[in-house]
């Protein structure tokens, strides 16, 4: 399904709020047709930023944002009927039904499913005579979904689009967005699941703090972060009494409590040297855990340098309160 | 035979026009309404029932020496407290709710133009004010021994004004609100103003004349003017496009402070 032709293009998209608060710092991307791509990153990363600057919804600073072919702001109605979208936070006039809401959108919708057509495929058509008001939070988000598929959209952008949901309904969402990626829908999902991200995702990028920290295939992204095995030192042990780490091909390790944690681009290589060495010494290695690298490691990666950059920084700026041979490089570093 | 929903090609789109989109959204809206009871309320039923309490205030004036007739003067009154309660209050708070509620956010994300949205949202509180107004010069031709108006003309011409300009205003009033209890606040200085000041219940020519100078100038002022005039047939051609150009000049800058100023989404 995918071709070369991007469906969506994004160059050095920034975005400022009125307190000059810079919440889009230089994001660029691009989405070939029938490709789901994820955005994802922590709250405040700017993924609902970047992504209303793509539905139109404003107008950015600087930088270039192409739907289809056209610019989203300016040539609105060019673009909207050719797209479905799906805002983070409803939005539905809260005394109209499921179904009221289906036909009064569905009378500004090009090419609209009909009322039944679209609340099945959300499996809402038992509500269709409930109040917008007394759906739970889930049935709303899946009231939003209809209406983003209500026109048969060639793009779909769906801002996180299963928050709210239970195991299940969430589930279901993703079926749904499968089959849809599979008739040739392309797809801009933001989410803060890092579960959604892989599942569906061809490809995706770690936003924070507005920027583009990782982005590339899931596959790609978790070959980029290292494997992991931790254990127990078994008592009377030391870690100088294993094998020595680099031999091991470990490229750092941390020890807490007993615990220790070691970090490996070459997973088979370390698991093997190391229970080789307890074969050999005839200890047991409690709690093994070998993993490989994962999305949610770098996912917490990318959010703890960010924590750590905040704390330096707040260290820097206590300034007096912190120990002067410490306060000097530490500003260096922050400039 | 395939059935699938998903896979199925889109049939022939059928095209959304402007009418279309406004319609659809203005037929949720009077659902809307009608499901809210105060706000249907106030919005029917006030303007029915203040021309009453005007009434004997009016019937205290000097109403000979300015040559008007109680009737004339309850009449453009009832029509003007129409375009206050049922088309601008209502509206302000319509407009402010949707906005609180995300409605307007989430409605910009489809193909509705902004102005579309502005309009379908209107439309149920523009037919009640207009139905309202003509049930209300029924009555006052009845009760009141009005008659039919002598030069219609300036009085269509200034219930349409009417019924153009105040949702506009009202959409810059809900502009500069945070909240829906804000809105109506924010509606107040406008609704007293005109209450008092616009010849709804002190006729322009009772008041003194360097007031009633100022006074014709806001934005309610023009609609009584025409309408009043129309029923007494006693405008000059100057009277009446001063009225108009008035009522005009409210309206397009109703317009452009709504482009600029408009907020289509909470303050967070």
């Amino acid at each position: 399904m995918t071709t070369n032709e991007p469906v969506i293009e994004v160059t050095d998209l920034r975005r400022v709020y009125d307190g000059g608060y810079e919440a889009v710092r230089g994001v660029s991307f691009e989405v070939g047709r029938g490709e789901l791509f994820a955005l994802l990153g922590t709250n405040g990363a700017g993924k609902t930023s970047t992504v209303e600057l793509i539905e139109g919804l404003a107008r950015p600073a600087s930088g270039r944002v192409r739907v289809l072919g056209h610019d989203p702001y300016t040539e609105r109605a060019a673009v909207r009927p050719h797209i479905g979208l799906m805002l983070q936070e409803g939005g539905f006039p809260s005394e109209l039904t499921v179904s009221e809401t289906v036909r009064m959108w569905a009378g500004c919708t090009t090419g609209a499913r009909p009322e039944g057509e679209a609340l099945s495929l959300v499996g809402l058509t038992r509500r269709a005579g409930v109040r917008v008001k007394q759906l739970s939070g889930g049935e709303k988000r899946r009231l939003d979904l209809a209406l983003a598929l209500l026109g048969r959209p060639e793009v779909l952008f769906l801002d996180e689009p299963t928050t709210g949901l239970d195991a299940e309904g969430r589930q279901e969402t993703w079926e749904l967005v499968r089959e849809l990626r599979a008739t040739g829908t392309t797809v801009l999902l933001t989410t803060h699941y890092l579960e959604e991200a892989e599942g569906l995702a061809d490809r995706l990028a770690i936003l924070h703090a507005g920027q583009i920290a990782v982005s590339g295939t899931p596959a790609e992204v978790t070959a980029s972060q290292p494997s992991r095995i931790s254990f127990e030192l078994p008592a009377g042990y030391f870690p100088g009494d294993l094998p020595p780490l680099d031999s091991l091909g470990v490229t750092g390790h941390e020890i807490v409590g007993r615990v220790l944690r070691l970090h490996t681009n070459e997973l088979q290589r370390a698991a093997t040297g190391l229970l080789t060495w307890a074969e050999r010494t005839g200890v047991e290695l409690r709690g093994l855990d070998v993993r490989s690298g994962s999305l949610e490691e770098a996912f917490l990666r990318i959010a703890r340098d960010v924590s750590e950059q905040d704390a330096r920084m707040a260290r820097a700026v206590q300034g007096g309160t912190a120990p002067k041979n410490t306060a000097r490089p530490d500003k260096e570093h922050v400039a | 035979m395939s059935t699938d929903t998903v896979t199925r090609t889109a049939p022939q789109a059928p095209t959304v026009t402007a009418v279309g989109r406004i319609t659809s959204l203005a037929r949720a809206e009077l659902t809307l309404l009608a499901r809210s009871r105060a706000t249907f309320f106030a919005a029917v039923f006030v303007p029915l029932v203040l021309p009453l309490s005007v009434r004997s205030t009016v019937e205290d004036m000097d109403l000979e020496g300015a040559g008007l007739s109680i009737g004339s003067v309850i009449l453009p009154s009832a029509v003007g407290f129409s375009l206050l309660f049922a088309v601008y209050s209502s509206l302000v708070s319509v407009y402010a709710a949707r906005r609180e509620e995300l409605v307007l956010k989430r409605l910009r994300t489809g193909e509705l133009r902004d102005a579309e949205i502005l309009m379908g949202a209107a439309v149920p509180s523009v037919l009640i004010g207009l139905v309202q107004c003509l049930v209300l010069v029924g009555v006052c031709a009845a009760l009141l021994d009005v008659g039919a108006p002598e030069a219609p003309l300036p009085a269509v011409l200034g219930l349409l004004l009417g019924l153009v300009m105040w949702p506009a205003l009202a959409a810059v009033t809900a502009s500069f609100s945070k909240s829906l209890e804000g809105a109506q606040v924010a509606a107040m200085p406008l609704l007293l103003l005109s209450m008092v000041a616009s010849g709804t219940v002190v006729p322009f020519e009772v008041m003194p004349d360097r007031v009633a100078t100022v006074a014709e100038l806001l934005p309610l002022s023009p609609v009584i003017t025409l309408i009043r005039g129309g029923w007494e047939g006693n405008l000059s051609a100057a009277e009446t496009l001063g009225a108009i150009a008035t009522a005009l000049a409210w309206t397009v800058l109703a317009v452009f402070a709504v482009r600029k100023w408009f907020r289509w989404e909470p303050r967070r």
